[in-house]
């Protein structure tokens, strides 16, 4: 937990953000929040070209106990999905910063990634609810 | 008990596999003894305890309040004649006790909560060869039916269970199930929480109280009229009424169903066919043995009789999903009985 990669920005409700170098973000969930959640199930996706709003739910992640709404970190068009994830949602708990990713946008400005949480702010939110 | 000790799925995989044993405790154990007991269970019960027509034989059953609604769902072993044995649901006991107490007042009867026994669950294809050397050189265990029971010493063993499987539920001193939970898991046993006993349980149609079972639904609404003991009429058990006049007009049939689409069916689901609610799942939940979602559900009676009864809707989250309805169990002896 302590290890949280340094490129990593975060909502408090466990979603990640990673500029991927050609502008786009590459989007997951937390090794908090796939812990919380128990083993996924089921992993649905946004559609390639989606538009979608900061905050916005995109995406639903189904564990053995609950289903769980994925909130969208910053606005922009979809242009990626995890495909492996239809047969292996399991990813997710094995490697929620990078085999696990859930889907990429092309944001709409940089403003939205810059409000995120850093990697030291997110986990100062974990230690509050603990 | 824990959800899981580290796998939910793989654990529930272990018990349809192999074996794995259940930490139930939590359940809770009590004697009836005395020359009126077999009469008091007769008033208390929708199942009839004369079936037991011998010491070591279990039932299955319902205790019902007057409306027909399930108080809780038991099992009741004969240990003697004026000696029954019933294992109650955590949640419910101490409800289940008021209710045995408060109707036995004028019936010879010691009601004993036994509070020093635990109970641990064995279950699986190999459960019963692996369980039975460890509980010491027992006479007639392997050859023990199913739905029966024995004693040895400080010993009861039913070969009964939650989970679809063949296996052993064993009650013993607290003191002595710490050391026979360690030669278990010695012995290669899997320990199992409660997230695959939920999943075992559903893939084998076995209804959970609280959720399948409740005091606002009969057994006629949960799948369980063969455990209603209609014969002989004289039997005044409590809720016969009412089964009886709804069984005139059976509003509901208890059943599967399998997801068509992908997603996770949960309880309080609404089902749907032509835009219609027709019914609501009672569990759900992923199910590893079928690799698919798979529900309990009550549904409409009278939508059996169309044709297209089998393809109906469930509303997950907003969005119309494919779902469709097939008989229970969904896995029986570890081989998946639902066509995919």
């Amino acid at each position: 937990m302590t290890d949280l990669p340094k490129d990593l920005k975060f909502l408090p409700s466990h979603e990640w953000a990673r500029q991927c170098g050609n502008g786009e973000l590459e989007i997951g969930i937390s090794d908090h929040a796939q812990e919380a959640l128990g083993e996924l199930v089921f992993v649905e996706l946004p559609e390639i070209g989606d538009r979608l709003d900061a905050g916005e739910e995109s995406a639903v992640v189904e564990s053995v106990k609950a289903a769980s709404d994925i909130y969208c970190p910053a606005s922009g068009t979809v242009t990626a999905i995890n495909e492996e994830l239809e047969e292996r949602p399991d990813l997710v708990n094995e490697s929620p910063y990078s085999a696990g990713w859930l889907f990429k946008i092309k944001p709409d400005h940089d403003n939205d990634f810059a409000d995120l949480l850093d990697a030291e702010e997110y986990l100062a939110t974990l230690e509050e609810t603990d | 008990m824990p959800i899981h000790y580290g796998s939910q799925i793989e654990e529930h995989h272990r018990v349809r596999e192999s074996a794995g044993v259940f930490d139930v405790s939590h359940m809770v154990a009590v004697d009836l003894a005395g020359r009126d007991c077999n009469a008091l269970l007769q008033m208390l019960l929708a199942n009839d305890v004369n079936k037991l027509q011998q010491d070591g034989k279990a039932l299955y059953s319902c205790m019902l309040n007057p409306n027909g609604g399930v108080i809780d769902d038991l099992i009741v072993y004969r240990r003697a004649t004026d000696l029954y044995r019933l294992v109650l649901n955590a949640g419910t006991a101490a409800n289940d006790l008021e209710w045995i107490a408060e109707h036995s007042k004028n019936f010879t009867v010691a009601i004993e909560k036994r509070t020093d026994l635990a109970i641990l669950a064995t279950q699986g294809p190999t459960a019963r060869q692996i369980t039975a050397p460890l509980l010491g050189e027992i006479p007639g265990l392997m050859e023990l039916p199913r739905f029966h029971c024995l004693e040895f010493e400080e010993l009861f063993i039913a070969r009964t269970g939650y989970t679809g499987e063949d296996g052993f539920e064993v009650i013993l001193p607290t003191d002595n199930a710490g050391q026979l939970w360690d030669e278990l898991i010695a012995a290669g046993v899997a320990p199992v929480g409660l997230g695959a006993r939920d999943t075992l349980r559903m893939e084998a149609g076995l209804c959970l109280y609280g959720q399948d079972l409740d005091p606002q639904h009969s057994p006629l609404e949960s799948g369980l009229e063969w455990t209603i003991a209609w014969q002989p009429e004289t039997r005044d058990f409590i809720g016969r009424d009412a089964l009886t006049a709804q069984r005139s007009h059976a509003n509901s049939l208890f059943t599967g169903i399998l997801l068509e689409d992908r997603g996770v069916l949960r309880s309080g689901m609404t089902l749907l066919h032509n835009d219609n609610q027709v019914g609501v799942t009672t569990s759900g939940g992923f199910s590893p043995t079928l690799q698919r979602s798979i529900a309990l559900a009550r549904i409409d009676a009278d939508v059996a009789t169309d044709p297209a009864f089998t393809s109906l809707k469930v509303d997950i989250r907003g969005k119309q999903k494919a779902v469709r309805v097939v008989p229970l169990p969904f896995v029986k002896n570890g081989k998946i009985t639902t066509a995919l």
